[in-house]
């Protein structure tokens, strides 16, 4: 049966169907709809809610009971994610399994509410101290939230290994139709890691402290092998319209709905608009951009940021062709006109310039 | 088919459930529908906007630029607001409580919504008296399928609300 959530609201009862049971928070906007729902669902399912008296303190109790082998879940937004980031990096360098949800806002500092796709770097180049990656998955709808915070919980306990879902504003605040179908993955890896108890059995340990010399960097080597592994198995995007595209248009999240307007409106011209939507931005989806690279004319990166996601872009099209960037900041959400006018100007032929400002009147 | 719909009104007017109503009967009927509440940093007494759309298509963008329709409770929201309805949009104003210059192209439906409901006993309904009124302007959904999704809402709530807001969407109707 579908219903009609905000994006928190979703992500927080996929979660619960997911089989999280052990859920820390502490209030910011624009994510506020995922603790509330949170507080009032788990003691529903004989779970735990704990309002945290601090961010940092929310992120160490996922370490807690990520530790004893439980599904963990936080949530928060911009300025809290950079609080937790610590303990982001704790829970990499522990390999434990855990869902960490940032419904970005903009930023710098206290920043404002609105929706911002600023944290891009934070989220997929480490944001805490180490060599560590995060799973990264960018949803953009109310589905597709619901939809991988359910796939997070299973890839983080494939992995071992915390999964964030990079969210923005406006998908945490926009209610759309959502359906709860997906059910949990059987084939697990058992949590034998665990802390349950040693009784009849040798302990385990959990940590991320090797002091002895050479041990850390043996223990590195395996986090990277790792780290390929989930390379090699795990990267998602959406590719619309990229063959005989001339030109392709790469964004996620908020932004990406909007690249699919444009999309559509360009179909009744000759110049053929594409787009490569990425799902998973850690790790990023570089194989088929550097493909399509090979064959367009040029690459048009749209994010909300002052340009995060176009180096990985520029890093994956390695000079193949040129790649430009449109951004909005602080709050401010690209138009489908405002992405027309950036191809129009990056277009270098005046016909095709003439017939995309034609495009950009057609409402 | 597209729709799109602002609805603003002071915090409290009721403008998130008329909402809420068109929107779930909207996705009842297999449309595609957003629906986007402001969540600014508001001030007590200030306006609150909602971009509802509903569609046959998939909806790219849930943020309005352009509104066939303006639902406004109260004078500031309208003046706020009155721009983005496009030049034959249609506009549903609360008359009780919008002094209205004139605003030309647009198609009006002025509804006494506050005086309305205060009349019918709760003056929290004049956000149904105004759906009503929509209702029988546009014809989207049958007041039926508005009633099925109000049942839903009011489910488990103290009081016969039902009775009443279904006495404020009849009045709505009867006011055009």
């Amino acid at each position: 049966m579908k219903q009609l959530l905000t994006g928190n609201e979703a992500a927080a009862e996929a979660a619960i169907l997911a089989g999280c049971r052990y859920y820390y928070g502490y209030p910011i906007t624009p994510q506020n709809e995922l603790i509330n729902y949170m507080s009032v669902r788990m003691p529903q399912v004989g779970g735990t809610f704990i309002q945290a008296e601090s961010e940092i303190a929310a992120i160490s109790m996922v370490h807690g009971s990520a530790a004893a082998g439980g599904r963990s879940m936080t949530s928060s937004s911009s300025p809290g994610i950079s609080l937790k980031q610590e303990g982001i990096s704790y829970l990499a360098g522990s390999e434990l399994p855990c869902v960490i949800i940032n419904i970005q806002r903009g930023g710098p500092g206290l920043g404002d509410i609105s929706a911002s796709q600023a944290d891009y770097f934070q989220a997929v180049k480490g944001g805490g101290h180490g060599d560590y990656h995060t799973i990264v998955l960018a949803p953009s709808s109310v589905q597709e939230m619901a939809d991988l915070v359910y796939d997070a919980f299973d890839m983080s306990d494939n992995y071992r290994n915390p999964v964030m879902i990079l969210g923005d504003a406006q998908i945490g605040q926009l209610m759309e139709p959502v359906e709860f179908y997906k059910k949990q993955k059987n084939n697990l890896p058992a949590k034998n890691w665990s802390l349950t108890g040693a009784q009849g059995r040798k302990r385990n340990i959990i940590k991320s402290f090797y002091p002895v010399k050479g041990e850390l960097e043996e223990f590195n080597a395996h986090l990277q092998k790792k780290y390929k592994m989930i390379e090699e198995h795990e990267i998602r995007y959406e590719a619309i319209n990229i063959h005989e595209a001339d030109i392709i248009l790469v964004a996620y999240g908020t932004s990406a709905r909007i690249c699919k307007e444009v999309v559509k409106k360009s179909q009744q011209f000759k110049f053929k608009v594409g787009m490569v939507r990425p799902i998973t931005l850690w790790p990023f989806p570089k194989e088929i951009i550097r493909r399509i690279s090979e064959k367009v004319q040029c690459i048009l990166t749209v994010e909300m940021s002052a340009g995060q996601m176009v180096e990985d872009v520029r890093l994956a099209v390695e000079s193949r062709c040129p790649v430009h960037f449109y951004g909005r900041t602080g709050g401010g959400v690209p138009t489908s006109l405002e992405v027309i006018r950036k191809i129009v100007e990056i277009v270098p032929d005046n016909k095709v310039a003439n017939t995309l400002l034609k495009l950009a009147e057609v409402k | 088919m597209t729709e799109k719909i602002i609805l603003a009104g002071f915090g409290g007017q009721g403008m998130m459930l008329l909402g809420k109503l068109l929107a779930q009967a909207a996705m009842v009927s297999g449309k595609f529908v957003t629906y986007f509440p402001s969540y600014g940093t508001e001030v007590r007494g200030g306006t609150a906007v909602y971009h509802l759309i509903i569609s046959s298509e998939e909806i790219f963008s849930p943020l309005i630029e352009e509104a066939d329709t303006l639902i406004v409770m109260n004078q500031p929201s309208y003046q706020k607001f009155k721009g983005i309805l496009k030049a034959d949009g249609l506009l549903v104003l609360n008359s009780s409580l919008i002094k209205l210059k004139n605003h030309s192209d647009v198609r009006i439906q002025k509804v006494p919504a506050t005086e309305i409901a205060n009349k019918l006993g709760n003056v929290l309904v004049s956000n149904i008296v105004m759906l009503g009124a929509y209702l029988i302007t546009k014809k989207l959904f049958s007041a039926n399928q508005i009633l099925d999704q109000l049942k839903i809402i009011l489910k488990g709530k103290r009081g016969d609300l039902f009775a009443i807001n279904k006495q404020a969407l009849e009045s709505g109707i009867q006011a055009i």
